[in-house]
């Protein structure tokens, strides 16, 4: 648990806030720090699905999962215990585009 | 603010005077084209949207149909409707029009090249005949947060939606962005030709929340209408005579192939709403009365207010002047 904590809040302040992440609290909201923006969560969902094999589904992209150091780590413990697989693109009825 | 001018304001919250604002507005063309930027008329790329209209007839009536250029820069892209309304702006004005495919320009930078790239890092089998745009969610939907998707239509028809990914969606809005990036530089082509100055059609909603092409459709010597909100925009679009066709169409990006609505863009929500939901939030309006008048729930107004401040942050940048280490000053006592 340790190592996966420092492993994502180094991500982000490496990433993010360019190395300077004195002032982030692992509770903080990345949202309401201006840490990330909309761009910003691709790169972490990427970040996380390159690093750990694991599938992020669209209604799991929600700030309860992704929005503090904390609510990462207790997100990605839950994916890494159940080990998905990668779902197909959705299929929508050209009505509903 | 006091409760009473709150109500009052409320009740009607954007509505114009739309004869003093427009004789206010062509005072200001005239000034800032004449005097402050010392140019002899000016040159509007027209879309055949709403806004570029509007700021066509402006300039018409402020500096004279004679001193002012349209310009109509398709590409393969462009909805055919585009270039057939825009024409229809140049000949209710009498102003001077210019085609321009960008076209040639855009494959000379490899546009479309690097744009389909960029998709099959997502849909692999996209091809010269399938058809694309990129959406966000409504801000009505949920709490979730506002990621595009790509939606590509299928040679026979089907449509595939699916999340992109940050390499994808980068890498299909740099290349898009030529697009913007090309008419500009071709309206700047005739600015340098007849010494006139470029105007550029942003309304409020697009200034503010920074839905632009830095270089691109972002660029321009003054920019009249960005003080106007949406519907005041449409307000002013009517009193000036702009084409009725022009005024019901719904506002498009026209960048992409599938036709793609600037709500499902960038808005996350019908222009009407985010007209009041940013005044609301410009003149420190609770969300509550925002709902009400909008016809939102109170937590979509909410949502609407943190994603105004988050995409102000975001494209703070866009609005950006080149920054210096030091200033220089001495050049700007000519101004």
């Amino acid at each position: 648990m340790y190592d996966l904590q420092r492993e994502l809040r180094d991500f982000i302040v490496t990433n993010f806030m360019f190395g300077e992440g004195a002032g982030l609290a692992d509770s903080d909201s990345f949202i309401s720090k201006g840490v990330i923006d909309s761009t910003g969560v691709l790169e972490l969902v990427m970040h996380i699905e390159e690093t750990y094999h694991v599938q992020v589904k669209d209604n799991e992209l929600v700030p309860e999962n992704l929005d503090s150091v904390d609510n990462l780590v207790a997100f990605l413990s839950r994916k890494l215990a159940q080990k998905e697989t990668p779902a197909d693109a959705e299929l929508v009825a050209a009505s509903q585009a | 603010m006091d409760q009473t001018e709150t109500i009052a304001v409320l009740s009607n919250p954007l509505t114009l005077d739309v004869a003093a604002e427009a004789q206010r507005i062509e005072a200001s063309i005239r000034e800032m084209v004449f005097k402050r930027l010392k140019r002899k008329g000016a040159v509007i790329g027209v879309s055949g949207g709403i806004d570029s209209s509007v700021v066509a007839f402006l300039c018409a009536r402020a500096l004279g149909p004679e001193r002012v250029v349209v310009l109509f820069t398709p590409e393969l892209d462009s909805s055919s409707d585009s270039l057939r309304l825009g024409q229809s702006v140049a000949g209710a004005l009498g102003v001077r029009s210019f085609v321009e495919d960008i076209s040639p320009i855009l494959k000379g930078a490899k546009c479309y090249e690097r744009r389909d790239e960029a998709i099959r890092q997502v849909f692999p089998d996209f091809g010269p005949q399938h058809k694309m745009k990129i959406v966000l969610p409504s801000i009505k939907e949920d709490s979730k947060y506002s990621l595009f998707s790509l939606v590509v239509q299928a040679p026979d028809g089907t449509i595939h939606k699916k999340r992109l990914t940050a390499d994808a969606y980068l890498g299909i809005l740099a290349s898009t962005n030529f697009k913007q990036r090309a008419r500009k530089m071709i309206e700047y082509h005739y600015a340098d030709r007849y010494q006139y100055a470029v105007a550029g059609t942003p309304n409020r909603l697009e200034y503010d929340q920074g839905f632009f092409v830095k270089n691109g459709d972002g660029s321009a010597d003054f920019k009249p209408i960005a003080h106007l909100y949406k519907s005041q925009v449409y307000q002013l679009a009517e009193y000036l005579g702009v084409p009725e066709e022009i005024r019901q169409r719904t506002p498009t990006t026209d960048t992409y192939s599938l036709e793609q609505t600037q709500e499902e863009f960038y808005f996350s929500m019908p222009l009407p709403q985010f007209d009041l939901c940013l005044f609301g939030k410009n003149n420190g309006l609770a969300p509550e009365e925002i709902a009400e008048l909008a016809g939102l729930t109170t937590g979509a107004v909410e949502r609407a207010y943190q994603q105004i401040d988050s995409k102000r942050a975001v494209t703070h940048y866009l609005r950006a002047q080149p920054l210096l280490v030091d200033p220089v000053t001495e050049c700007e006592m000519h101004a």
